[in-house]
């Protein structure tokens, strides 16, 4: 009777990358939930366009590298990039945005690099600047919080204006941006920016109606919910804390400062932490290991870089949210932090050294 | 702030860094009691069971052996001997597949057992703490004690150790899942484990002493608590169980807080580690006298119906551990010798339990999923997380999947104790431990070929070396004798061999002169060769200076005919001769140069002969002699000249000594008998051109030699009628049936002539004008002859 040969372990914990990958798209429902709720259907319509764009996108990819492509659309790495880019775009984006970005990020950025785990950048992140940098008209298309629209959008009427540019009753897009007075509505961190580009102070600015009493409405739920889903992936050690603390400590340290030098010209750390989409990135993006560093003390420094990177972005740069471009930037150092962050390895520490000696 | 040490003594854990905690399954096994098994019929005990090398076989085929009987005799350095462990006699001795993850086969010896289980005589040590270090030393190795925690260190060499041991730790960790061999074994021998313990305390007298154990076994650590209640000596450490912290540099650091360098011993921190299983064979073999022939072995997993450990014999087949706990084989089932980290499955269950297999593993369906659907890393470093030493198992995998292994080794994979804690948690599955083996093979491989390829230089430049000197040595006696030589030469008042030779033969001559019978050339002959042998310093030199001999000779003959033709007031330009003969003795000379040179020689030995004719026609018998040494001569140099121009040489001296004789018969017509043996030497010479020469040249001079043999029988007899001795040369020339001079001078011109068409064997129509031209010119001669003979 002959035996089955292996090699040693024989035994593995069943935690798998594909479940790892799902977890985190499960992680992301609390926080798309109250981008449903208060932004409407837009999204979710881009979250499934995007999932559909990134499978097809992958499974062609595959082919033609003829590598098995079941088994890669079964690792839900693909979909994961999707949700995540459908959850960063403008609700009433056009359909084409979605797709064009979804496939910019697994063609491009992910398989031409060598494909799962080869990619130096966030995939969804490389794909939104590209969005946002050759489309800017389109990536800027918010809509007010349900509160404040003018008019209620259907299910349908979403559907209908990302793929026509019209809703059902016929108003475009821009009609359907505007609040009931009539004015054209950006996002809280937009309409601050914009604000204090204009010499009026913060105080002024936070008083008109798209900010809640911390950030702006609908905002902050968003970010909570992200938050939530963070929360579970640190429990369910999906994620190791180092980068959402780094990140979150690094903005909130460095807003305070800000505000403390200019409190007219700057935000309060508590606005920038539930504004846009500091949860969700610090929990969901600078997280994708495939691009973050890999030592303990790397995700530190790589957290720390991105939370300072967002903070400059937003106060001095010339895009409202930074997220995706400190993101990257980030990505881009993550060789040498990975380098310069290796752990002390047993027998090559002092203490070894000095058991050497005596 | 307390120190270290002390920081030691108060019970301080330094809890292992990383590492993974998979589900024990050690309560199957461990709350049973030791099982034991029948007797097996054949056991199979392989002659080397650990690190090391084998020791020497003392018993043979046939041969009865008693339990407890030595097999084999441990050699120098790591070598230890292995028991019989039953009673019985040795059916075989042969190769068997053994515990290894290789399933190599290697020398293992059959005993057939006689079920007496009848013990060898044994001298057990009562008093051992009143023993010597070295008496104890001895027993443990002769009792071929290896490391039961798995890796099968000889235990007498680490206690043999002369450094200073500040912590002797004992590992009971047994962290590995499954396993609780350990585990019973302490809950029923606790107090023979401290008694093994004090056994190494007395040789290695450390400063304390600490038991390392996980916290899952409670009633092990109750024994131990027990056996060791009045001792302040022995510490037991228990700290939470976590996967891999009974690795050796592991349980130091969590136990000492110290780290043993990288690529480093224990000792070298003051450490000696010893397993427990160990401690109670030490036990055994000092108190009881019984060597390891035994030891407890888990059997566990889905596929055993009553999992239980067992007390062993060594070399008991596999099969009947599995048999005996009722073994139901799954498909693809695994057998795993080890537990499930780092064991290693068997092909064969044939292979027998040795010294270190602790444990036999069969999972059943559904039970330790062994990765294999292997992904993408995604660089999540949950390996790194893992990895109890610390490494980034991700980077490495990168490296050694790109076989770049010089970054592998940067990455300190060579720290890396293949614990499999970064497979075990990859969730992309891959089997990283065996990308690192295979990268630590490749590595170990490369430096292996390092090592050879250095080695290769160096016997390499060596070789160079030793020529480039023997070259240079050989430069140096070659000028060495050449000033020898020198010396010599001036010593002897500024005269040469050659001169003393020549000296002599003037003597020889004159007297010859005298007498004009004797034969003065022979005497320089024999001189050359008593000179040689003195300064045959080498070969080639000796070959130099028999040559010059000869030159010198030659031109001692010359000279000392000369003479004898200058006393009989007859001039002759000599000169030549010993100028052209003396270019001989220059081996460097091309071709072309001998070439030249043996013509001249011939022309001078011609006139040499002539002149010595002339002068003294009673002196001609010495010729023979005289011409044979040039001609071996020359001999010797053809070998070196291509055909054509041996050819060439052998016409310029055959034309030599054709002149030769005609002046001799001039000068006498009757003394022709010397002739004969002076052609001998020509034709053996002519022989040995022959088959350079094409067929067509061949039947051409066939045809020009039978011409002049006529030709010469004619003269010589119509030359001289009375003088039967001229007979003589045509004999041996028609045997041969080759070219022969004739005796006569008219035949000279025509020889020459024929030899000639010979050396331009390319124009066959100008050959036979000259061989016409040759033949109209013998006639003449002829006549010419003819009449002078009757003058």
């Amino acid at each position: 009777m002959s035996f089955k040969i292996a090699s040693s372990p024989h035994n593995h914990n069943q935690k798998k990358t594909p479940v790892l990958m799902r977890s985190v798209i499960y992680a992301c429902i609390p926080g798309m939930f109250a981008q449903w709720y208060f932004f409407g259907y837009g999204n979710l319509v881009h979250v499934f366009l995007a999932c559909i764009t990134a499978l097809l996108a992958e499974a062609m990819v595959m082919s033609l590298r003829e590598k098995p492509v079941r088994k890669t659309l079964m690792d839900s790495s693909a979909l994961l990039t999707a949700v995540l880019l459908g959850i960063c775009l403008p609700p009433l984006a056009p359909w084409w945005i979605t797709v064009l970005g979804t496939a910019f990020a697994i063609v491009i950025v992910k398989h031409l690099y060598g494909g799962l785990g080869s990619n130096p950048f966030n995939p969804a992140m490389a794909g939104y600047v590209m969005l946002l940098v050759s489309f800017p008209l389109q990536m800027t298309m918010w809509l007010p919080p349900e509160s404040l629209q003018s008019m209620d959008l259907s299910f349908v009427d979403s559907l209908s204006v990302i793929f026509t540019g019209f809703s059902t009753e016929g108003y475009s897009v821009n009609q359907l941006r505007m609040d009931i007075d009539g004015i054209t509505m950006a996002t809280p961190l937009d309409t601050l920016k914009t604000d204090l580009a204009r010499g009026i102070i913060t105080a002024e600015s936070l008083a008109k109606p798209v900010f809640s009493e911390h950030g702006g409405i609908g905002w902050e739920y968003i970010n909570l919910g992200f938050f939530v889903g963070g929360l579970y992936l640190l429990f369910s050690r999906a994620i190791k804390w180092q980068i959402p603390l780094a990140t979150l400590l690094s903005l909130a340290v460095v807003s305070t400062i800000g505000m403390l030098v200019s409190p007219d010209t700057a935000a309060a750390p508590m606005f920038h932490m539930i504004s846009g989409g500091t949860m969700m990135a610090a929990f969901f993006i600078a997280t994708d290991p495939v691009s973050a560093s890999t030592t303990d003390k790397g995700r530190l420094i790589y957290g720390c870089i991105i939370g300072v990177l967002v903070y400059v972005i937003r106060t001095w740069g010339g895009y409202p949210d930074a997220f995706a471009f400190a993101v990257l930037l980030a990505n881009m150092g993550v060789p040498l932090i990975d380098q310069l962050t290796q752990p002390k390895v047993y027998g090559h520490t002092d203490k070894a050294d000095a058991g050497n000696k005596s | 702030m307390e120190s270290l040490f002390e920081k030691v003594q108060n019970g301080h854990i330094w809890p292992l860094t990383g590492g993974i905690h998979p589900p024990s399954h050690k309560d199957i096994t461990s709350n049973q009691p030791i099982g034991t098994l029948p007797l097996p019929e054949t056991l199979i005990v392989p002659i080397k069971q650990h690190i090391g090398v084998a020791g020497e076989l003392l018993v043979s085929e046939g041969d009865k052996v008693l339990k407890g009987q030595p097999l084999t005799t441990p050699g120098k350095g790591l070598s230890l001997p292995v028991h019989a462990p039953s009673s019985g006699h040795i059916s075989k001795i042969a190769e068997h597949p053994i515990a290894h993850p290789s399933g190599m086969a290697e020398p293992c010896i059959f005993i057939q057992t006689d079920g007496k289980e009848q013990w060898v005589d044994r001298l057990p040590v009562a008093h051992y703490a009143s023993e010597t270090p070295e008496y104890l030393i001895e027993k443990i190795k002769m009792a071929g004690i290896s490391g039961m925690g798995g890796a099968g260190f000889p235990a007498f060499v680490k206690s043999a150790t002369p450094r200073k041991i500040n912590y002797l730790i004992i590992n009971a960790t047994e962290c590995e899942p499954y396993i609780s061999a350990d585990d019973s074994l302490i809950q029923r021998q606790a107090t023979s484990i401290i008694e093994g313990i004090d056994i190494v305390a007395t040789i290695i007298r450390p400063e304390i002493v600490l038991i390392g154990i996980e916290d899952d076994k409670p009633k092990a650590i109750d024994a131990l608590r027990q056996a060791a209640e009045h001792r302040d000596d022995i510490h037991i450490r228990v700290f939470p169980a976590r996967y891999p912290s009974g690795g050796e540099k592991q349980l130091i650091n969590i136990l000492t807080g110290q780290q043993v360098p990288s690529s480093g011993l224990p000792l070298d921190i003051g450490v000696l580690v010893h397993n427990i299983g160990t401690l109670h064979a030490i036990y055994k073999a000092v108190v009881c006298d019984e060597p390891l022939i035994s030891r407890i072995v888990t059997v566990t997993g889905g596929a055993i119906k009553k999992p239980q450990n067992l007390e062993v014999l060594v070399g008991t087949p596999v099969s009947e551990l599995l048999q005996h706990c009722d073994f139901k084989a799954i498909k693809n089932q695994r057998i795993i010798m080890g537990g499930p980290m780092m064991g290693f499955t068997l092909a064969t269950t044939t292979v027998p339990v040795v010294k270190i297999s602790n444990c036999i593993l069969a999972p059943g369906k559904n039970e330790l999923p062994s990765p294999e659907n292997e992904m993408e890393c995604i660089r999540c470093s949950a390996c790194a997380d893992a990895c109890p030493v610390k490494l980034l198992p991700q980077q490495l995998f990168w490296y050694a999947k790109a076989k770049d292994y010089d970054k592998t080794a940067e990455y300190n994979l060579k720290d890396c104790i293949e614990c499999g804690a970064c497979a075990y948690v990859c969730p992309s599955e891959i089997p990283l431990v065996q990308y690192y083996r295979v990268a630590k093979a490749e590595i170990k491989a490369e430096q292996q070929e390092k090592i050879l390829a250095e080695k290769a230089k160096i016997r390499f430049e060596a070789r160079t070396a030793r020529l480039q000197r023997d070259a240079l040595e050989r430069e140096e006696k070659q000028r060495l004798a050449a000033e020898k030589r020198k010396q010599a030469l001036e010593k002897s008042g500024n005269k040469s061999a050659v001169a003393d030779a020549l000296a002599r033969v003037k003597a020889k001559k004159a007297k010859a002169a005298a007498d004009a019978a004797a034969a003065p050339a022979d005497t320089a002959a024999v001189d050359s060769k008593t000179l040689s042998p003195e300064e045959a310093l080498s070969p080639e030199e000796a070959q130099a200076q028999k040559k010059k001999a000869a030159v010198a000779a030659a031109v001692a003959r010359a000279k000392a005919k000369k003479q004898a033709k200058k006393a009989q007031a007859d001039e002759t330009p000599v000169e030549t001769v010993a100028e052209s003969q003396t270019q001989e003795d220059d081996s460097a000379l091309d071709p072309a140069q001998k070439k030249k040179a043996a013509i001249a020689k011939a022309l001078a030995r011609a006139k040499a002969k002539k002149q010595a004719k002339a002068a003294q026609a009673n002196e001609v018998p010495d010729e023979a002699p005289v011409e044979e040494m040039p001609e071996t001569q020359v001999q010797e140099d053809d070998s070196a000249l291509d055909p054509a121009q041996k050819k060439k040489a052998a016409i310029a001296k055959a034309v030599a000594r054709a002149k030769a004789k005609k002046e001799a018969k001039e000068a006498q017509a009757n003394e022709v008998s010397d002739e004969a043996p002076v052609e001998e030497m020509p034709e053996t010479q002519v022989q040995e051109d022959d088959p350079a020469l094409d067929p067509a040249q061949k039947k051409k001079a066939a045809i020009a030699k039978a011409v002049a043999r006529a030709k010469a029988k004619k003269q010589a007899k119509e030359a001289q009628a009375n003088q039967t001795l001229a007979e003589q040369s045509p004999i041996p020339i028609d045997k041969d049936k080759e070219a022969q001079p004739t005796p006569d001078n008219e035949d000279d011109a025509a020889a020459s002539v024929e030899l000639a068409a010979q050396a331009e064997p390319q124009d066959p129509e100008e050959a036979k004008a000259q061989r016409k031209k040759a033949a109209i010119a013998k006639a003449i001669a002829r006549a010419k002859a003819k009449k002078e003979a009757n003058q």
